[in-house]
């Protein structure tokens, strides 16, 4: 059986180098500790990164933003193949944790002893981690229900007896972990109809322990309910606990630190509170300005649309319960709020979001906007955005801001966000409950502030390459295609179709280039498309301009521009002419030209802008990517 | 897989438990040769080798592993029975 997933966190390939470097390194940092942990790491990885963390940090580090955590971890049968998964788990969270275990099954004298090694240890949690037998062991089956219900209420005395002691004697925060179902059924599905099932009790005493627990203030580290997700197997091996005594498969240790981690980052009240949303592909499928409100996919019964409103319904339901909303999306701000303002099956108003940022500026910027607007720290955000470029950039750039590695399909998002336990929290109050109000009036935008990020490196890092080819039969559908369906970051939004393109391939005089990007996140595909013309007094006249809004940003503008020149110097041309027509999507654009260097020659009544280049003031340059045909 | 392949990728896992990279083993090799292997490292040994290899071991078959050439032999006829 596998081990349970963490499918929110990268499986980065390069994980073994950082690895050693880190281990070679005398001198190594908590932070590159922090972001070592912030992966799915197995078993041989978490056991790994520990070795280093306690070998570097014996003791906390100076100066760390969290409080250090002493934790007593207080079992029944074996826990210290958890402990490398419950440090690498804190560490994950910026959290320093020193744990103890008392000898082998003490630790009800340890409680009780004021002398006890525990006491001396002076934990601020106590964790108890008790096996399925020992909380529901010794019924017999053929009990009567009187006696299962005398088994239940002694157990769940024990407990509180227990919870009681660690937090007078010891003034520590409890956790306890409710019973893992591992015991096999005797009757099958209406277990519960046999009074002496250990397994019935087991599930009757989880029962008891949520209520108890919520009355006594005590968290639950609940894996019984984990364990239902995973699947039994992924978390228990029976062979494992004949062996020695490991209840909780080591396979699932670095899951089970992770979330008993989330708890400890709750107790210090830091865990998220601000879920900020990409809008394209992730709150509705497609680019609104390119489809438009009519043309996204969001309800209308498509599973695809359906998908989108489920994922919305789970965003609004965490602003219900106190996480905060913000928006932060690549779009003119007209567009990003006309689904809000006008879509029928929009789950999300505007009015529940607190922050609402569409603009052409880099997400890691807008992101930092959106923090100082709301007044939290970044290391309280969490990002979600489908497009693997945005998030990369956000973690280099941001690394403080949690960043859930998306799944392609839109119908696991709400999952994905959920099993991260980004917000974990151990009780909701009235505060809570009425953040959402606090955030009704969407505030003024201040401005941005002016972040200074190295995008020249980050784009270098990305390992781009351009490759250009003239129109060809081959990409014909997809030319046509583009040029028919492009709004935002279209020159001209001339639309022509299958005949008139093959007229360009034809013609002697013009020349139709199609560009595809492919970084190391994989192939963007067909991503740009020009046209251009040799006119009659020598300029080449740049007839169509269009690219994919999905490669703003990266540098590709530029890179075309030298495509086009070279193709206007293969044609004889002395200098280029780009042309602007104004509609009502492609604002972004009005001032392409001119930032290109292009020098404004003519505009008509109806705005459209013409604009020159002289071929021979382009200057070589060095480009963020590598340029070929192909 | 060929036993030479398996050695090597078993010897993979093993550097990344013990966290040595030097580490080399042969099909001679037992665990009282290597410090540090005693039953608990060895669970978490099994659990990434089932990972890595995409078998399932049972318990009598671990006890009667004398040296890392039996281990071998192991993950290979269970890997021609899958």
């Amino acid at each position: 059986m596998g081990r349970p997933q963490m499918a929110w966190l990268q499986r980065d390939p390069a994980w073994a180098a950082r690895m050693k470097a880190a281990e070679q390194d005398e001198g190594v940092g908590w932070s590159t500790l922090v972001g070592l942990a912030d992966a799915d790491l197995d078993l041989l990885q978490t056991e790994r990164l520990d070795r280093l963390l306690r070998r570097r940090f014996p003791e906390p580090p100076e100066g760390l933003a969290t409080r250090p955590v002493r934790l007593a971890l207080l079992g029944s049968s074996t826990t210290t193949h958890l402990q490398p998964g419950i440090r690498t788990g804190a560490l994950r969270r910026g959290l320093f944790v020193t744990t103890f275990e008392p000898d082998y099954g003490q630790f009800q004298q340890e409680l009780l002893d004021p002398a006890s090694a525990l006491h001396r240890f002076r934990p601020d949690v106590v964790l108890f981690a008790f096996d399925a037998r020992h909380l529901a062991g010794g019924l017999d089956a053929a009990a009567g229900e009187a006696e299962a219900e005398a088994a239940l209420e002694a157990a769940l005395a024990r407990l509180a007896g227990l919870w009681r002691l660690a937090r007078e004697r010891l003034g520590a925060a409890v956790v306890q972990q409710t019973g893992l179902p591992v015991l096999a059924p005797l009757l099958g599905s209406n277990e519960h109809a046999l009074p002496g099932s250990a397994l019935a009790l087991l599930t009757r005493l989880n029962d008891g322990m949520r209520r108890a627990a919520a009355a006594e203030g005590v968290a639950l580290l609940a894996v019984d309910t984990q364990a239902a997700r995973d699947g039994i197997g992924a978390w228990h091996d029976p062979v494992l606990w004949h062996r020695g005594k490991q209840e909780i498969s080591p396979a699932a240790a670095p899951l089970y630190g992770d979330l008993l981690a989330r708890l400890l980052a709750a107790l210090q009240g830091r865990s998220a509170k601000c879920l900020v949303l990409d809008l394209d592909n992730t709150l509705w499928g497609g680019v609104i300005g390119d489809d438009g409100v009519e043309g996204i996919a969001l309800g209308q019964g498509s599973a695809l649309g359906e998908a989108f409103v489920a994922f919305q319904d789970y965003a609004r339901s965490l602003a219900r319960r106190g996480v905060i909303l913000a928006v932060c999306s690549k779009n003119d701000e007209a567009n990003a709020r006309a689904p809000f303002e006008r879509h029928p099956e929009m789950r999300l108003a505007l009015s529940d979001i607190a922050s609402f940022v569409a603009n052409w500026n880099d997400k890691p910027a807008n992101i930092r906007a959106i923090a100082q607007e709301l007044n939290i720290g970044l290391d309280s955000l969490v990002f979600v955005d489908d497009n693997p470029f945005e998030r990369a950039l956000v973690r280099r750039e941001l690394p403080m801001v949690a960043v859930p590695e998306l799944p392609d399909e839109p119908a696991l998002y709400a999952d994905c966000v959920a099993a991260a336990g980004y917000f974990e929290a151990i009780a909701v109050t009235a505060e809570d409950r009425a953040r959402g109000a606090q955030y009704q009036a969407n505030r003024e935008r201040a401005a941005l502030a002016g972040a200074a990020t190295d995008l020249e490196s980050y784009l270098r890092s990305l390992e781009m390459r351009l490759l250009w080819r003239r129109f060809d039969r081959i990409g014909l559908a997809r030319i046509v295609q583009l040029i028919n369906k492009t709004n935002q970051f279209n020159l001209t939004t001339r639309r022509y179709d299958e005949a008139e393109v093959v007229r360009v391939m034809e013609d002697p005089r013009a020349f139709g280039l199609q560009l595809r990007l492919l970084d190391r996140f994989g192939d963007n595909g067909i991503i740009a498309i020009v046209i251009g013309r040799l006119a009659e007094d020598g300029d080449l006249v740049i007839d169509t301009w269009l690219m994919s809004c999905r490669v703003l940003g990266r540098q590709v503008e530029e890179a075309t521009l030298d495509l086009v020149a070279a193709e206007a110097r293969r044609l004889g041309a002395a200098r280029l002419v780009g042309e602007y027509r104004p509609t009502e999507r492609n604002a972004m654009v009005a001032g392409h030209y001119e930032k290109l260097g292009f020098t404004p020659i003519a505009v008509d009544p109806g705005g459209a802008a013409r604009y020159a280049l002289d071929l021979a003031a382009i200057a070589p340059r060095t480009s963020c990517m590598t340029i070929a045909e192909g | 897989m060929t036993e030479t392949e398996i050695l090597a990728e078993l010897t993979d896992v093993l550097r990344e438990a013990f966290g040595d990279d030097a580490l080399t083993v042969t099909p001679e090799t037992t665990a009282k040769d290597v410090p540090g292997w005693d039953s608990i490292r060895m669970v978490s040994i099994l659990i990434a080798v089932e990972d890595r290899f995409g078998i399932k071991t049972r318990s009598r078959e671990i006890d009667r592993l004398r040296s890392v050439g039996d281990f071998v032999a192991l993950i290979r006829a269970k890997q021609e029975a899958a």
